[in-house]
Parts: C-alpha cells; structure tokens; sequence
C-alpha cells in the first residue's frame, strides 16, 4: 500500500540515533508488510508528523444564513501560509472524497489552528455539506498554503475591491494587520496603512464578515465602501473613480467573480493602474459542437467522456484515480499528458492536438480539469 | 456436470434470445439502482471494516507475544486468523475488484491495494478479475476450473494422474495462498517452457512474488517469533496455523463459488464470438452457486456467498449483495432457471463430492457398487495402465452401464 513515509525520529543526536531510528522502522516495517507502518500510526494519530497533510475540524460556526467559519487543526508537517492564501481541502461527501480550493480567513494565529470561511453554493456538493453538516472532530485531508495574492511590503496606500465571497482572502489580510477582538480592532498603530474597501454583495444581510468589515471601518483601520445591489444597484467598475477619488495612488487587491476582474483589468489598464487578482471560479462555455468519446488511458482504463464533461470529472465518475487540484484550471494539480487525440477547452473552445510522431513523444501536457474529449484520446496515466 | 451445449435437457433451452436480453436488461437496472445509491453508509462500512481488520490484527500479535501461555496462543491464534481471511476475503478481494474505487479514496483503490497472501496483488487482478472473471467456466480458458491441476468436469479428458486429485486438492487446500501465487504466474504453462524462451516479464512477475513471499514469510516465521522473545517458538506456531487456517477458509469458500454440483460449465466452441450483455449475464448466473447463512458468515467469505450476484456485478460495493439477492432470486424463478444456494458444509460437500467422483473416469463411481468393486476396480486398472484404446473401449463400457442403470 502507498502512504506517505514513515518519518524516523530526527536525526539530531547524530549518526547513533538515526541508525537506531532506521533500523527500528525496518523492523516496523517487516512487522506489519504488506501495510506499512505509517498506515498502522495512522489509525492512532492521523495528524502525526510524516504522515500525509491532515487536519480535524474544531468548529463550525455560521456566519450567515449559507455561509460558515470552518476552522481546523492542521497535521504536524503544516508550514505555515502568508495572509490571502488558499488552501485546498479534500473531503468525503456521501462517501466520495471531493477536492476544493478555499481562502485562508485568518493570519497565523498562536494556536495554529487556520479557517476557511465558506458559503454554501447552489447545487454545490461540498460547499452546503462544510457550511450546513460538516461536524467537529472530522479528519479531512490538506495540501500546503498556495497561491500569489498575498500583500507586498512595498506597498501601503491599498484598494480592495471584492464581491461576494471574494472577500475572504482579504479579510484574512485585513485581520492579519488588524486583530479584530473582543476588546475591539487592535493593531492601529500599523505604520503606514492607508486602505479603502469597496465590497460588493447583493444585500447587507448576505454579507460574510459584515461585523468584521464594519468593526475595521468603525475603528479607522479600513475605509469601508460597502456597494449592495439591493441599495446602490449593480456596481459597475466606471463607478469606482467617484468612489475612490485618490484611486490613481493605490494598488488594487480584487477578488471576485471573472466579470468582475475582466472589467477591472480593462479599466485598471486604461488608466495605467497596478492590479493584483485573485479569480475563485472560472467561467465554462460549452462549445455548441461539442463531440466527446472514448479516453483510454495507459493504465488500461476506458472512460467514455461526452463533449460538455471535463475529462477529470468523466475519469473519475468511471472510478479512475486522477490528480485534481482546484477544479477550474488555475492550479496544473491535475495537468495528464496527452499522448493521442484532441481536448477542447471549455473555458474558451481552444483545441489541443496531439498527434503522435509530431508531438513531443512524452505527449501533450492538458488540464483534465478544464478540457473535454473531441474524439478518442488517449492519455498517460 | 457435463458442458451446457451437451446435457439432455438443456437448462436455458427454453428461453429467446429476446427473453436473454430482457435478462440483460432487467440486470442492468438493478445495477444501476445500487451504483446510484451508493454513498455515505458504503463508505463507513468498509472503513470500519478496514479498521477493524488492523485492531484485531494487531491486538492478535500483541496478545500472541506471550503465547507460550496457551489461553494466549488460543485468543491470539483465532483472532489472527480472523484477521487474515477479512484482510483476504472482505477487504482485499473486494478493494482489488475496484468495488471501492469510486470513493477516490487514494489509499483504498484497486490500483494500490496490497494484501496479506504471497499471490502479488498484480498477479491476483489478471488471472482473477481479467481471465476467471471474463471467462467463467469456459473450459479451456477458466484456469480456475480445477486451476489447471484439477479435472471438475466430465468434459476435461481422463488421465490417471486425476487419480490422486483428492490428495492433491487436499494439499492445495493447506497451502492455498501459495497455490494461488503459482496459478497467477500460470507456472504449471511456464514450466514447461526452456528458461531462456520464458519471457522478461514472466520473469519479472516471479521475481516480485518471490520477494512478496519472502517479506510475508520473514513477517509471519521470522520478525513476530523473535519480537516474542522467549515466546518464539509459540508464536511461530501460532502464525502458522493462522495462515493454514486461512487457507483452508478461503479455498473452501472458493471451491464453493463454482465447484458445487449442478453449475454449469461451457464450451469454447459453443460461446458466440460477439457474447452479448444478455448472453454474459447468463453464463455468470448459471456458472456459480451461493452459500446461505448469517451476516457474520456473509462477511467472513467477502460476500462471496453471494457468488452468483458477485460475478453479475464484480465491481458492486460487496456490502450491497445481500440487499439485491432477493431480486436476482426472483428474476432466475421467473425466468425458470435454477439459483443454487446451500449452507456451507453442504455445499462444500458437494463440491469435495465432484473432485472425488471426477477423479475416476465418467461413470465409474456411479457403477460401482459394494458387489462389483473387485471387476470395477480391476477396470480401473486397465484404463489407467492400458493404452489410448483400451481406455477409450473401457469407458464407452461404463458409459452404456450407467444408461442402463438410469
């Protein structure tokens, strides 16, 4: 069975010890073959050092109506992450383990707990489960903080600009700088931070982090501009010059749907403007000749995948065992190469050609996530 | 029994193909009704099976390390060999099947499972999942019909060599785990191959099982032994009878899938070149025999008491037999087919009973009565002495004999 390495003690104390440790695991690992002995350390503590990235749910706590802190303890080997990072967590929903990619909403704190705060997508699988069932004391399984949207000491005159739940990765930021405690906001001392909010949502009531924002702007910490469709209408990026009258001398953090960022990039370039994005989900169009077919892979698996399915999604319906990281083709996690046949993308209808003999042999490097089969293809994996 | 296509009554020759493919269909559709349900409850039970397993396997060695103190030897010993026949049986049969796989739990995958026997996982999944599961009873090509030792149909010709079959099924039976690990290299083919003729792969394949066997063996006669310190000698005792008593389980329940009187076996000849659905459902149901009994038995065989909905569904989560064996019961009753279920020493018996009998040529047993067993046996002796002939006129004898006596 394949798990992750069975750590000896650290090798500290020099030669004698880490002999001593080796010997001892191949002991172990005689002992309990064909399992290995991290699988039998495993089932006593799963959050072990050495073991795969885990970590157990402390609490659930609401934050809206479909929206929930989730916070957890993470495995020994966790590195630590910088503010605006995400994480992606796998969990078991109805006995399938799914994979999602989430916002870190807390700086590093002392107890080295992290959280997540979700909201529960319609039609989603995993986000209603976190935000409506997910119960203290589950084990879900962690990779390592990832992701660029992190603040630049250089700069301290800030715009946020986020909707919905594009707030999160911000407000793990915000909170990084500003502590927001019982006691109130703390840390308004920060040398040097000038930052203007402007967040969008549908209506203040179904706004995530409502009381944080407003404790933030009621302190001084942020200049809040809160734009709810219910009350300003939709917001529209032209707006933001009125908003934001000193904009031209800020940096913009945005996180939010795609339409928001394109329009924010086409504005923000016009006007010669720093801007830095954090997308959460990607839009996907499906071709209106959208074929389909066979996916055979190397391992001897036949999948038959039609022309809407992401492969990754076909593979793993028919009980393949794929890669997958974020599910919307940002992340490369779940990145096959593609030794034969055509993929469409169906973010933007672009075909991948992979014809053996002009390729390169090793085949074609393709985001199962986000690519559909045009025909039979086959894939190393 | 004989091959389907030659028996007097044929036990399908009543239905249409049109019935075949209704078959098919309906099968289908029960199918389709477990897949779509399969979820959470699933997923704890073989979790909490797998977790299980390792506790008492566990909590097995450790009570064993003081085994020179026999209440010990006794707990450890029955507790360990219920732990190797679920890792076998319930867990590894099963996970290797893929029954799991669409958990996309990476750990407990058909394609990274590994189990407690010296057959590699690797070896198992071919000769188990791709050719016995493929080609069911086909004689010829099922090597688990006798597993190439054994003669368990009239139609594989008569040597004296299956004289001894009771014996050497009697050997196979202590010594399962190994047997299995031969018959997934197809060593009794291989043997008969020069060694520089065998191919790389071939020798790759042993090569791995060899290096399994050592691991398992230095685990069980070596590590646990000497872990017991003044215990060795105790607990070397006790993990051998644990592998034999797994053995003896797991080729018992084996033999039963298929074995048992009244399963039908094939022809080669006589399988369509394009078997459709209708017609591989149909030679799966007519080629295996479940056994009845207790949930705890259920799980004790990996639901391989439900034989004959195992082989419709191969890859159905194993828990899930028991919920649809009523449907396919009604579904062979409706469609006039025979459903063979039996308690386990029953079947058991009636499958010793098949290796006993084809161990003489077809008929003898069934002329041979207290009165005539010094003629019989003098018979006997001609066919296995005498020439192709001899034996050939011999046995259109005992066949006549038996037409009268029927």
């Amino acid at each position: 069975m394949t798990t992750a390495a069975f750590r000896t003690p650290a090798p500290a104390q020099g030669g004698l010890r880490r002999a001593l440790g080796e010997r001892l695991h191949r002991v172990a690992a005689a002992a309990v073959t064909p399992l290995e002995p991290g699988d039998v350390l495993d089932l006593f503590h799963p959050l072990r050092r050495g073991t795969d990235l885990r970590a157990r749910i402390v609490a659930v706590r609401s934050e809206t109506d479909d929206a929930a802190t989730i916070e957890l303890k993470p495995g020994k080997d966790w590195a630590g992450h910088v503010p605006g990072q995400y994480i992606r967590i796998g969990i078991d929903v109805e006995g399938r383990r799914h994979w999602r990619a989430y916002s870190l909403t807390h700086g590093p704190r002392s107890d080295r707990h992290i959280s997540v705060t979700v909201k529960a997508v319609a039609d989603g699988v995993v986000s209603p489960f976190l935000v409506h069932q997910a119960k203290p004391g589950t084990i879900v399984h962690l990779e390592q903080a990832a992701g660029e949207f992190v603040l630049d000491d250089a700069h301290r005159k800030l715009l946020f600009v986020t909707a919905g739940s594009g707030i999160t990765p911000v407000i793990g930021m915000l909170r990084n700088l500003f502590p927001v405690t019982d006691a109130g906001v703390v840390g308004l001392d920060h040398p040097a931070y000038d930052i203007t909010v402007v967040h969008v949502a549908p209506s203040e009531p179904q706004t995530i982090f409502r009381r944080d924002l407003q404790a933030l702007n009621d302190s001084g910490a942020v200049r809040l501009i809160p734009r709810y469709d219910d009350v300003h209408g939709l917001f529209d990026v032209a707006q933001l010059a009125d908003l934001v009258p000193d904009l031209d001398e800020r940096v913009t953090y945005a996180c939010g749907p795609h339409g928001l960022l394109d329009a924010l990039e086409q504005h923000h370039d016009a006007r010669g403007l720093a801007l830095y994005t954090e997308q959460f989900r990607a839009p996907t169009r499906v071709s209106a000749d959208a074929e389909g077919g066979t996916v055979t892979f190397a391992s001897g698996a036949v999948v038959e995948a039609d022309g809407v399915t992401p492969i990754l999604d076909a593979a793993e319906e028919a009980g393949v065992l794929m890669p997958s990281g974020c599910r919307m083709g940002i992340c490369m996690s779940c990145v096959l190469p593609l030794r034969e046949g055509a993929v469409r993308d169906l973010r933007n209808g672009e075909l991948t050609l992979a014809v053996p003999g002009e390729t390169p042999t090793a085949g074609l490097p393709i985001q199962t996530c986000i690519n559909a089969a045009v025909g039979a293809c086959t894939i190393d994996h | 029994m004989t091959v389907i296509t030659k028996q007097a009554q044929n036990p399908v020759g009543h239905l249409t193909p049109e019935d075949i493919e209704a078959i098919g269909r309906e099968l289908d559709a029960i199918r389709q009704s477990v897949i779509e349900t399969r979820g959470e409850a699933d997923a704890a039970y073989i979790r909490r099976v797998i977790k299980t397993q390792r506790y008492l396997e566990l909590g097995s060695r450790a009570v064993l390390l003081a085994s020179f103190f026999p209440p010990a030897w006794v707990v450890g010993t029955a507790g360990l060999s219920a732990a190797k026949i679920l890792d076998n049986m319930e867990i590894g049969h099963n996970i290797m099947h893929g029954q799991w796989d669409w958990m996309r739990d990476p750990k407990i995958h058909s394609t990274v499972w590994e189990w407690d026997n010296a057959s590699t996982a690797e070896g198992w999944k071919h000769s188990h999942n791709d050719l016995h599961h493929t080609y069911t009873n086909i004689i010829g090509k099922d090597n688990d019909l006798g597993y190439g030792i054994m003669r368990v149909d009239e139609d594989q010709r008569w040597y004296p060599m299956y004289l001894f079959q009771p014996l050497t099924n009697f050997i196979n039976m202590l010594i399962f785990e190994y047997g299995i690990a031969g018959y997934d290299l197809e060593y009794g083919k291989m043997r008969k191959v020069p060694k520089d003729k065998r191919p790389a792969e071939w020798n790759e394949s042993v090569r791995k099982t060899l290096s399994k066997i050592k691991k398992q063996a230095a685990k069980d006669y070596l590590v646990h032994p000497l872990l017991s310190g003044p215990s060795f000698l105790t607990t070397l005792a006790a993990n051998v009878t644990a592998n034999v008593v797994r053995n003896i389980w797991t080729h018992s329940v084996i033999m039963c899938g298929h074995f048992p009187e009244g399963v039908a076996t094939y022809e080669k000849s006589a399988i369509p070149e394009n078997e459709t659905r209708g017609e591989w459902y149909l030679r799966q149901m007519l080629g295996s025999a479940n056994i009845s009994g207790s949930k705890l038995m259920h799980i004790m065989t990996g639901n391989l008491s439900h034989q004959i909905e195992h082989h419709l569904w191969p890859d159905l989560p194993s828990n899930r037999y028991a919920e649809v064996a009523p449907k396919v019961q009604a579904l062979f009753e409706r469609y006039g087919l025979s459903y063979h279920s039996a308690p386990l020493p029953q079947q058991v018996y009636s499958a010793w009973h098949k290796v006993v009998r084809l161990s003489f040529p077809n008929n003898w047993l069934a002329t041979t009565r207290p009165s005539n067993l010094p003629s019989q046996l003098k018979v006997l002796y001609k066919m296995a002495r005498g020439s192709r002939a001899e034996r050939r006129r011999l046995q259109e004898q005992l066949d006549l004999e038996a037409a009268v006596l029927r």
